[in-house]
């Protein structure tokens, strides 16, 4: 059985190394590329979502490599998400590829579903090597987590800017590369330092910016045409409201397990615009602007891709949050364009606004 | 005298305005791209060089070809449109609250509160509306686009038309005039059609104030501006220069980039001297197949863009 599973991010690093450590052999999608995207959108739906689509092409491009087992994650809905793993299984039996599709589904109270897939996956298996599986993909998540926290914090204080994507993805194929748990907590260890060193402006004050909205588009640069970078390197402070290991948590831990004081405070927040679950993080998206504003952030970027419905209810409601709390909001949709042009000039205008805006509020 | 020259480069005009010290425009000049920016480029600065005796002391590009356009004049600012429109809007008519910019391929709305843009909207996935479609439209009834506003005056019942998408649009107007409606009430109920479009598209329930300035090209049709001021019921400004606000804002830029460096990039109108050619080739490093631009000064490549990675960024 050769594994594989669609991108996101930085997510290969640790899916890789988890199910290799449960013995797996596994064929990790070649890195996204414009092939990927024109794959993908030939053989998906039209009106599906862009995620949909970028998965297909990984999937074409790891089937080609010899993959015949997708690991695929699952979802209860409202959003489509949850049926992506279905619609994408018989994309690719239409196409005439041979393969088994596994869906994980989020664990809803009980692991038996979780073991069971587990099974499916991997035949009879001790307990402890399921467990240490674990404990090295965590292990692996959280070290990219925090590196791309690092590189963010970093970056826009920078003489040159451009160093931080150097050390960063310098960084995350030490993580890829590390075989132990210890391993990857030196190699962390050691980037973290890298940073340190590099050359910094002290007395400059870096506009901040919060990024919320879909998953997928937050966290996969080629969909969000690099944010983090463009951003941070025009003098941006950017942080990210969602992570993989936060996504991780919410979908795997078990209840009493997740330190959930951060979601339920999100979700606090939100109530007096949004009161219940939408589906997606259309939630968390205006919950986290509010947060941002809160902590002191100029602006707040909202990504999604194109007809997204739980982020579409969270646009609709952003321009209120945004004028009760005078904090600017930036929504941007996202689709299979790759033409830079017109996304980096609301990007620049969106920039030369909060500029002008915090030079003002100084003077006063 | 001192000038400062802007250079507004967008898909399918090329505006370049001069203005002097106290923000006022001597020289405009308004081409048509016509798909060859570069070509354009090198026309609009011969023209206006004769037009002017002043010496050029700062220079600015905006408009979606800012960075080739920056490259070649020498630029020493180089803007997006949105600030652009924004700074000339609030130069011509100070105190204004609300722009409303429709071009020939992107329309946007921005939002100022005492001279600060705090907000702004831009079209994101559909031209319906924009200066293309009401020049295909006029084209396609046979009537110049600069009759085409005034036409919407005209009308006595103006018919009502699909807005959302200009596919709709076109159909339902053909239908229309199937029917027998007569050209002017199509026309005017096209031009409201667009505006409450534009309203929900682009503006998208943003709070609109007045003292509002209507520019761009589009503000040439008296049409439209006719059912902003009806649909909104406030007075819409449409300002002398409205076609050129782009290249005003950039001038005007140009003059604070100046002022605060003490020093012009500009390479002089002799530019227009030198061959500029640009050409273009795939990467093959990798399957992004990144289409890498060059663009070159006689022999020499003075620029290049197009490419995800750093592999091709020093020149």
């Amino acid at each position: 059985m050769k594994v594989t599973f669609p991108h996101m991010g930085t997510m290969s690093i640790p899916v890789k190394s988890m199910l290799k450590e449960l013995g797996l052999e596994v064929v990790v999608p070649p890195p996204i590329t414009k092939k990927t995207l024109d794959l993908g959108v030939k053989h998906s739906p039209e009106f599906a979502c862009l995620p949909l689509k970028m998965n297909v092409g990984n999937y074409i491009e790891a089937l080609e490599q010899g993959a015949d087992t997708i690991l695929m994650g699952g979802g209860v809905g409202p959003c489509r998400f949850g049926y992506y793993g279905e619609v994408q299984e018989e994309i690719l039996e239409d196409l005439g590829y041979d393969f088994e599709m596994i869906i994980l589904e989020p664990l809803q109270g009980d692991w038996k579903e979780l073991f069971k897939t587990i099974k499916l996956l991997v035949g009879n298996i001790a307990i402890t090597k399921i467990k240490s599986a674990w404990q090295k993909g965590w292990a692996k998540a959280k070290a990219v987590d925090q590196l791309n926290r690092i590189a963010n914090q970093t970056r826009s204080y920078l003489i040159n800017r451009y160093r931080a994507s150097e050390v960063y993805e310098r960084g995350l194929k030490l993580i890829r590369q590390a075989e132990t748990i210890e391993e990857v907590e030196t190699k962390v260890g050691l980037i973290e330092e890298e940073f340190n060193n590099l050359e910094r402006d002290e007395d400059f004050e870096p506009l901040k910016v919060g990024l919320v909205g879909e998953i997928y588009v937050v966290l996969e640069p080629f969909t969000n045409l690099q944010i983090e970078k463009k951003l941070g390197e025009k003098g941006v402070l950017v942080d990210k409201s969602i992570y993989l290991t936060d996504w991780m948590e919410g979908h795997l831990f078990p209840s009493f397990l997740k330190r959930d004081q951060e979601g339920k405070k999100v979700k606090e927040v939100a109530q007096p615009y949004l009161n219940h679950f939408v589906g997606g993080h259309g939630l968390e998206s205006v919950g986290e602007t509010v947060l941002y504003s809160q902590k002191g952030y100029d602006g707040v970027v909202q990504l999604f891709p194109f007809t997204c419905m739980p982020e579409i209810i969270a646009e609709s409601i952003l321009p209120t949050v945004s004028r009760d709390l005078n904090i600017p909001v930036l929504s941007l949709t996202m689709d299979e364009h790759t033409g830079e042009a017109g996304y980096v000039t609301r990007l620049e205008a969106f920039i030369d606004l909060l500029e002008r805006k915090s030079r003002k509020e100084k003077v006063i | 005298m001192k000038g400062y020259m802007g250079v507004d480069v967008g898909s399918v005009s090329t505006n370049i305005a001069i203005i002097n010290e106290e923000q006022e425009v001597i020289e405009k000049l308004y081409l048509r791209t016509e798909g060859q920016p570069i070509k354009a480029i090198k026309k609009g600065l011969m023209e206006i060089k004769d037009r002017v005796d002043c010496e050029i002391s700062g220079v600015g590009t905006t408009g979606s070809a800012r960075q080739l356009a920056g490259v070649i004049i020498g630029a020493d600012t180089v803007k997006n449109e949105i600030t652009a429109h924004a700074v000339a809007a609030s130069t011509v008519v100070p105190g204004v609250q609300t722009v409303l910019e429709i071009g020939g391929q992107d329309s946007k709305i921005i939002v100022l509160r005492d001279g600060v843009v705090v907000d702004f909207g831009m079209n994101t996935v559909c031209a319906a509306g924009t200066g293309s479609f009401l020049d295909q439209q006029a084209s396609r009834l046979n009537i110049s686009i600069e009759e085409f506003g005034g036409l919407a005056l005209q009308a006595n019942a103006p018919v009502r038309i699909a807005g959302r998408c200009s596919v709709f649009a076109e159909s339902d107007m053909i239908h229309k005039q199937q029917l027998g409606h007569n050209v002017e009430d199509i026309i005017a109920g096209l031009s409201e059609a667009l505006v409450k479009n534009y309203l929900n598209n682009v503006a998208q329930g943003k709070e609109i104030l007045g003292p509002i300035v209507f520019q761009g090209g589009v503000a040439a049709n008296e049409g439209i501006k006719v059912a902003f001021e009806e649909e909104l019921g406030l007075e819409v400004v449409v300002p002398e220069y409205y076609d050129v606000m782009g290249a005003i804002g950039s001038a005007v830029l140009a003059q604070e980039a100046v002022n605060e460096k003490g020093r012009t990039d500009f390479k002089g109108f002799n530019t227009t001297d030198f061959n500029y050619h640009a050409s273009s080739f795939e990467c093959e490093g990798c399957p992004n197949s990144c289409e890498v631009i060059n663009i070159h000064q006689g022999d020499e490549v003075i620029a290049r863009w197009g490419s995800k990675c750093p592999k091709w960024e020093a020149v």
